[in-house]
């Protein structure tokens, strides 16, 4: 039981014709930062609304730490503490009396509350802004304190919903060390939801990928690229100096190219998939057909290339 | 001896410990935990309370109770030598006479109530998602409901409050400057009266909270209150009247006829919350009107002019209140539905 904290067993949900999220497997162990990787529209914040219990799935099932989130969404709420994407305070109150409110909404007395919060603003480095109108709060700062006001619940659990949109690249990297820290500090479990790969590769020991709402693939990295390459785990950029060959023609000259799956022509030079490392072959032939090879490059595979791959062309997602 | 002290102890004890109660309820103990319910209740009425918008509400407010309670003690100088001496309510007058520059005081309620709840509710909800601020607060451990609940209920007391302070400060106004009190009976009409207003203004609120929920943006739902509220003080009237005139009965028609055209025309009025209102209203503060709708001959036969008493005044009003509470909860239900159904985005 331990092990999983979250459990979604075909999990669908269906707005009218469209499909939200359509049949969701997934397991989420206690303890982990699980990333949910996918581009706007995929399902991603619908699935997380469903785990609250504040969306109700049409089909399928929701445990969170152990608990039905669809009948009993009020004790998983105890637990579960929930960042929404682009979160707001209210304007005409501090920092503290924000935290304050939300304290008073779980539970506690004023006295506890109010030393948890100071405790916590300090922690995530907003004690100068204690007493400053949210509604003074930069954006950055808006979003540390939607952090501390997740943790003022003591949280088993910290759904985080695209937290890092609209920060500059600094304060994105302390905010996601500072997830990081807090979440090893307290050992939450964290979900994170994002369509920016680079964050996500940064500080998620396993990543989900959502394409219109169906789970493509799930676990680290590195498993990750091998589920999604192994038709064709091999990534090849070939660039020619001369223009004078025709794209067909050189599309027709690398498809004798062993191996080769799939060539797809690419701001002025092209990007070959194949099921094994062809870098010299391709090289061989091209140079026997008399072309002047200009470029040739094998990708590394990371989160990029899934990005590109999965999101941006080839694989149809509506 | 000692039984007697003892006694006394146990009695200052328990007045002691009410009056810590009642004390707690407007300043929580802050070691206890309050119910998240009443949490949500008391920042509510803070940003009431802290709100431009209701303190000019409020000023707006005060000044015609001011200015109606002026023009009334003028007036009743004239009002007193017309009046012979057993018809009391004496007092009643300061709320329903008026020298002609300024319309009585409960004319005025019927007509700033509306705005009062209208000014109240119409961003209670959209605003709330506007700020990104819902889903953060749903996302709490309380009930969703909780949320809609508490935001009437804080209005709710804000606007109780405020309507008898200025109900009272009449009042003693007029005590001051009359030097007449008023009659038990005279009081108990004022406290009906303002607790009709309360409810009349309630269902302004719940209508504007309705709107609240269904129109994402406040202008939208502030501009449908308003147009609700036009609609039955200027132009469902309009509408009234040309009915009325098209059916108006002649010299041939049946009895039949005429009978059932009033009721018609007394019913099409019945729909309008502000007839409602004004129809209660007078018939609460004063006492000599015996009957809102038509009378036949029957009825009126035999009777004895004078004032009624309170009881039967209420007897008469009370198909009205029952139909002012009857849309208001229609109001709140349609909002409470319409606000669970909805399913809670950010932004």
């Amino acid at each position: 039981m331990a092990e999983h904290i979250i459990e979604l067993v075909d999990l669908t949900k269906k707005y009218g014709d469209f499909t939200a999220v359509d049949r969701l497997n997934l397991n989420i162990r206690k303890g982990e930062v699980f990333g949910l990787l996918g581009p706007n529209g995929a399902g991603k914040s619908t699935t997380i609304l469903m785990m609250l219990g504040l969306t109700d799935p049409s089909s399928g099932m929701v445990r969170v730490c152990g608990i039905d989130s669809t009948t009993k969404p009020l004790e998983v709420k105890r637990k579960v503490g929930y960042l929404p994407e682009d979160v707001g305070f209210y304007d005409d109150r501090t920092g503290l009396e924000n935290l304050l409110y939300t304290a008073s909404l779980n539970g506690f007395s004023r006295n506890e509350a109010v030393v948890k919060a100071t405790a916590l603003l300090e922690r995530i480095g907003l004690s100068d802004a204690i007493n400053k109108k949210a509604g003074k709060y930069s954006r950055g700062m808006r979003q540390r304190l939607g952090l501390a006001d997740v943790l003022i619940k003591n949280p088993e659990i910290i759904i985080l919903d695209e937290p890092t949109l609209g920060i500059d690249p600094k304060g994105v990297r302390e905010f996601l060390d500072l997830i990081v820290e807090l979440s090893k500090e307290k050992g939450l479990t964290v979900l994170f939801s994002s369509h920016h790969l680079h964050q996500v590769q940064q500080v998620c020991d396993r990543v989900g990928l959502f394409i219109s709402g169906k789970l493509i693939a799930e676990g680290d990295i590195q498993t990750l690229s091998q589920k999604l390459f192994s038709s064709s785990p091999y990534i090849i950029e070939v660039g020619f100096s001369d223009d004078k060959q025709s794209v067909n023609s050189i599309e027709t000259l690398l498809k004798r190219v062993e191996g080769i799956v799939s060539i797809q022509p690419k701001n002025g030079h092209f990007e070959v998939s194949c099921v094994r490392d062809a870098t010299s072959d391709i090289a061989r032939t091209a140079v026997n057909a008399g072309l002047d090879l200009k470029h040739l490059y094998r990708k590394e595979y990371g989160l990029d290339e899934i990005y590109s791959r999965y999101f941006e062309g080839g694989v149809d997602h509506e | 001896m000692n039984n007697v002290i003892q006694i006394e102890n146990n009695v200052t004890a328990k007045v002691k410990n009410f009056f810590r109660r009642t004390a707690g309820f407007f300043a929580p103990n802050d070691d206890k935990p309050v119910h998240p319910f009443k949490a949500i209740v008391y920042k509510e009425i803070a940003d009431h309370v802290r709100s431009w918008r209701f303190i000019i509400l409020v000023a707006l407010i005060a000044l015609t109770c001011f200015g109606t309670s002026f023009t009334a003690l003028t007036g009743i100088s004239k009002a007193v030598k017309t009046i012979s001496n057993d018809e009391a309510f004496f007092f009643l007058k300061l709320f329903t006479v008026s020298d002609g520059n300024l319309p009585a005081f409960f004319v005025f309620i019927g007509f700033l109530g509306p705005l009062l709840g209208l000014g109240m509710g119409f961003d209670a909800i959209n605003s709330e998602h506007n700020r990104g601020t819902l889903s953060r607060v749903l996302s709490q451990p309380i009930h969703r409901d909780y949320l809609i609940n508490a935001k009437f209920v804080a209005a709710l007391v804000v606007i109780c409050l405020m309507l008898f302070v200025l109900g009272f400060l009449v009042m003693g106004i007029g005590l001051l400057a009359v030097g007449i009190p008023p009659s038990a009976e005279e009081f108990m009409r004022i406290v009906f009266f303002l607790l009709l207003s309360f409810v009349y203004v309630a269902f302004w609120l719940n209508l504007s909270i309705f709107f609240s929920v269904k129109f994402r943006q406040p202008a939208t739902s502030a501009l449908s209150g308003i147009a609700v509220w036009l609609f039955f003080t200027i132009f469902y009237p309009m509408i009234v009247n040309v009915v009325s005139r098209v059916l108006e009965p002649n010299m041939m028609s049946s009895q039949l006829y005429v009978t059932s055209y009033t009721w018609l025309i007394k019913g099409m009025g019945f729909i309008m919350p502000n007839q409602l209102f004004s129809e209660a209203t007078t018939t609460l503060l004063v006492p000599t009107v015996r009957s809102i709708t038509p009378l036949t001959m029957e009825q009126i036969m035999g009777t004895i002019p004078g004032p009624l008493p309170l009881g039967q005044s209420l007897l008469i009003v009370w198909p009205q209140v029952t139909g002012l509470f009857a849309a208001t909860i229609l109001c709140f239900v349609l909002s409470y539905v319409s606000f669970m159904r909805r399913e809670i985005r950010s932004r």
